[in-house]
């Protein structure tokens, strides 16, 4: 009973940070009407600047702020020189040059700093506390709730509740219409790629280097999980993001728990192939509401 | 032809389309300020692709357009809209996800900065659109056509344009609504002195507001005349309106 | 007949073609099936003549591509002509090489040891329980990603490609991350002598390919490419016009598999093991980047493609061996740089020369044709203006 708890627990607070990678996919995805498979390796490179940033300067939170701008950054640049030239009507040219763009960044940053698994020293404690007799949430555990959670926050009040946030809903559902208004839709297109590159970084950064080391591939794993929880919550909706996101994180914690870390993988895909045939369309899709 | 700087819109030379069969072919046309046009002409006669190369969302082969005398050409679809020339495209423009409120601030936002500013701009269009105000927590796709052409006209005057392109706006509306929208439409533009190019093809109701009616056919302009000439004309009407 | 004029020859000639009958003409002509058969006949014999001039160990790599090729041939074939993006197909290889592997070690088991035509009824009986097992995985995959839209049925097989190594770990029979070895087959009695047993392996892998790529060759210039290219291009029309888009989806999903399984078999045969490592994501990748590289939907571009992804990794090792950099940085660029260049020429390909290899191939046969479409001098015909969608 008690590692239930625990186990629940600490996929509770996983399967957030799971959620705010699936949320960067959703904020493309409702951009530009692509799934950006290029996410993983954007936020991988984001974690080496954050890395460096860190190694310089012993300071994990100058890190932190390294890796937001990086991915943000380098977000923006994909979609400015590469995205934009990709012809629309079929998905298929943007899914092969994202793949490309991952085979690029992984293998650079391969020959740049070499196979090993870097570990990264968590800014907390990674000793769980125990409440009641009963292990719980580490401090760190705590701080990446909070920290996930203050960013959900974040940005739906900036969605729902800034003009900005009107105008990047508005370019999103019907940018003709939009541009005929006078927003500048290319401009808030690019500021969406920026803020889902940041979150993607934001929550590699949490997952990653603690997890299972720094290195190239690492984050393949992370893509696959925001993948699957961004097919069970639908592509389109943050609130499924945030649901699906915890029902991963639990699964996987208590797979791992109860039977093994080498099965999560294999339970994943179950899991989403179980969700691709029986709803494609995800479980909180929104209703196909979008002007024409 | 109205000398093109004395002209709140005028288009040169327009030429859009494929290379062996343009849509547009040299099309010539002038809109003084405060005019309301009539473009008339059967479906696939060219309305629309005017309207879409005029804001910009198709990209003409040769051609100018001008909005008081400054030339629009290498300006993108919201520079046009930001330098006053507004449109309500044809079909459903209303975004569907947004409510009422959200599309009315969306058209006020360039124009209007700061909040309070856009408040009172939105209130005034609740008071000249009353069915909206009553709606204005509804989302865009939970309105009735009417409503929805209401608010898309609404939104499109917010920004208090120089010149206002429409196309189709009675497509699908009862002859009761569309009296009233072209109705407030009229009396906007007279007071404000608006310019309008309203393209159409309920001639009776568009004529009845225009000053002048242009007809496109096959691309080019092959009648332009006053409207109550153009609406009087048995002859006229019957070679080129179908009635 | 009720024909109120006489067909054109032009027409005839599309009737023949659709019918297979051999058209009218000057000179007698072979059906289009006889075609692509003496077309797959004459290249198997010049491949094999070509082994004869090739060193050891470039007939290993012969034999190497040619196994890659049965993979590159079904993938370009479903994501050129049914626009399904599988990024999972070394799943389909691996699924081939597991069911050689357990097929021979069981055939071995079961008293088929031994050289000569025992070993020779070993392969067969291998690449028949290849065909087998990466057919069932391709069409529960194909069942699955029938109803999938683009995205998603890539992100499927991504999950897939990385929960091999999970799945081997977890079933014994699969022999864990070490994998499965089989017997070494060695160069029959009769010709040991003649050529050794690279060459040997060479001769295997190249008809084993013209076996499996040949059926997709035929299926594509047939009636059944007229339906993966309706379907894709509009399924509702295609539906109207009385085509299934789901059995056609599956169908070439399953072609495309029995392909990759031979293929799969062939590298077991060749190496003599299998296990998962070697079919990773990385590796996947690569069947993408030959298919798209060589031009999608064609066969002749597949295969150049597979000898691009087989040969320029081995040609980097060789080169920055030879250049002399030190020790750790070899270590690093050994793989990477291959894949940066391979990552490069996807976006390139797709973003200026969409049509690969094989496009630059039949432009230069062609006299090139100006482009009377096109309202804006843009590359594609297809792109719109860049924000739309």
């Amino acid at each position: 009973m008690d590692r239930l708890v625990f186990l629940l627990a600490t996929g509770f607070a996983r399967g957030l940070v799971i959620a705010l990678f699936a949320l960067s996919l959703v904020i493309v995805w409702r951009a530009a009407r692509l799934v950006n498979f290029a996410q993983a390796a954007v936020a991988t490179v984001a974690v080496f600047a954050a890395f460096a940033v860190t190694g310089a300067t012993g300071s994990f939170w100058a890190g932190l702020a390294a890796a937001l701008v990086a991915g943000a950054v380098l977000n923006a640049a994909v979609e400015r020189g590469l995205m934009r030239r990709v012809p629309s009507g079929s998905p298929l040219p943007g899914m092969i040059v994202a793949i490309g763009l991952v085979m690029v960044l992984q293998s650079a940053l391969g020959i740049a700093f070499g196979p090993r698994h870097r570990p990264m020293a968590a800014p907390f404690d990674e000793r769980p506390f125990v409440v009641g007799g009963v292990p719980l949430l580490s401090a760190y555990d705590l701080f990446v709730l909070v920290v996930a959670l203050a960013v959900v926050g974040l940005l739906a009040w900036l969605f729902n509740g800034t003009s900005l946030g009107l105008q990047l809903r508005a370019s999103a559902a019907a940018p003709e219409v939009s541009r005929l208004l006078g927003v500048r839709v290319p401009r808030m297109v690019t500021l969406g790629w920026a803020l889902s590159g940041a979150v993607a970084a934001l929550a590699a950064l949490l997952l990653v280097p603690t997890e299972l080391g720094l290195n190239a591939h690492s984050a393949d794993l992370l893509f696959v999980h925001a993948f699957t929880v961004a097919a069970l919550g639908g592509l389109d909706s943050p609130t499924g993001a945030l649901v699906g996101g915890v029902v991963v994180g639990v699964l996987v914690s208590l797979v791992t728990g109860y039977v093994g870390a080498g099965v999560a993988p294999l339970a994943v895909l179950a899991l989403l192939t179980l969700v691709l045939l029986v709803r494609p369309g995800g479980i909180f899709a929104a209703a196909q509401v979008r002007a024409a | 032809m109205t000398a093109a700087t004395s002209s709140a819109l005028a288009v040169d030379g327009l030429t859009v389309g494929y290379a062996g069969a343009p849509v547009l072919d040299g099309l010539r046309l002038a809109v003084a300020p405060g005019e309301v046009v009539a473009l008339l002409g059967a479906n696939g006669a060219g309305k629309t692709t005017l309207l879409r190369a005029l804001s910009g969302l198709t990209p003409p082969r040769a051609g100018r357009v001008l909005l008081d005398g400054a030339d629009l050409t290498a300006l993108s679809v919201e520079d046009r809209a930001r330098r006053g020339l507004a449109q309500v495209p044809e079909g459903r423009s209303v975004v569907t996800e947004l409510t009422v409120d959200e599309n009315l601030r969306l058209g006020a936002l360039w124009c209007h900065p700061g909040r309070a500013a856009r408040r009172a701009a939105v209130a005034r269009t609740y008071d000249l659109f009353e069915p909206l105000a009553r709606r204005r927590s509804s989302l865009g796709h939970q309105l009735s056509g009417g409503e929805r052409q209401m608010l898309a006209l609404g939104r499109a005057l917010l920004a208090r344009p120089r010149v206002l392109l429409l196309d189709e706006p009675s497509l699908g509306l009862a002859p009761r609504v569309v009296a009233q929208l072209m109705g407030v439409l009229r009396t906007t533009a007279r007071e404000t002195g608006l310019t309008v190019l309203l393209a159409e093809q309920n001639v009776t109701s568009a004529l009845s507001i225009a000053d002048r009616g242009v007809v496109l056919s096959l691309g080019a302009v092959v009648v332009d005349a006053p409207a109550p000439e153009l609406a009087g004309d048995p002859a006229l009407r019957h070679a080129y309106l179908g009635f | 007949m009720t024909a109120t004029r006489p067909a054109t020859a032009q027409e005839t000639e599309e009737t023949a073609v659709r019918d297979d009958r051999p058209a009218p003409g000057p000179a007698r002509r072979l059906t289009r099936t006889q075609r692509i058969l003496v077309r797959a006949a004459v290249l198997t014999l010049l491949a094999v003549a070509v082994t004869f001039v090739l060193d050891p160990y470039r007939n290993y790599q012969l034999a190497v591509v040619a196994a890659t090729f049965c993979a590159t041939a079904g993938l370009t074939l479903l994501v050129g002509l049914t626009g399904q993006l599988s990024l999972g197909h070394a799943v389909l290889m691996a699924a081939g090489g597991y069911g050689y592997a357990l097929t021979v070690n069981a055939a071995a088991g079961a008293g088929l040891d031994g050289d000569g035509g025992a070993s020779l009824a070993r392969v067969v009986l291998g690449l028949a329980g290849a065909v087998v097992v990466s057919g069932a995985v391709g069409g529960l995959l194909g069942l699955a990603g029938a109803r999938l839209r683009g995205p998603y049925l890539a992100g499927l097989t991504l999950a897939m490609v990385v929960a091999l190594p999970a799945l081997t770990a977890q079933v014994p029979a699969l022999g864990g991350d070490q994998g499965l070895a089989v017997p070494f087959e060695g160069v029959p009695e009769a010709l040991s002598r003649l050529i050794v047993v690279e060459q040997w392996h060479a001769w295997v892998a190249i008809v084993v390919a013209a076996v499996a790529v040949t059926p997709l060759a035929l299926l594509r210039s047939g009636r059944a490419g007229l339906r993966m290219r309706a379907v894709h291009g509009d399924e509702t029309a295609a539906r109207l016009s009385g085509v299934s888009p789901a059995r056609v989806k599956v169908g070439a999903f399953v072609a495309s598999s029995l392909a990759a399984g031979l293929g799969g078999a062939l590298l077991c045969l060749v190496t003599q093991s299998v296990g998962p490592g070697h079919y990773d994501l990385a590796f996947s990748l690569l069947l993408v980047v030959a298919a798209v590289v060589g031009g999608l939907g064609s066969l002749g571009g597949a295969a150049a493609g597979a000898a691009l992804v087989v040969l320029l990794p081995w040609l980097v090792d060789t080169v920055t061996a030879a250049v002399g950099v030190p020790a750790d940085l070899e270590q690093r660029l050994s793989g990477n740089l291959a894949v940066l260049v391979f990552g490069a020429l996807l976006i390139v390909v797709t973003l200026v020369w969409p049509g690969g290899l094989a496009r630059a191939a039949t432009r230069r046969r062609h006299r090139p044709r100006g482009r009377t479409d096109a309202p804006a001098a843009s590359p594609h015909p297809t792109a719109s203006q860049p924000l739309e969608r």
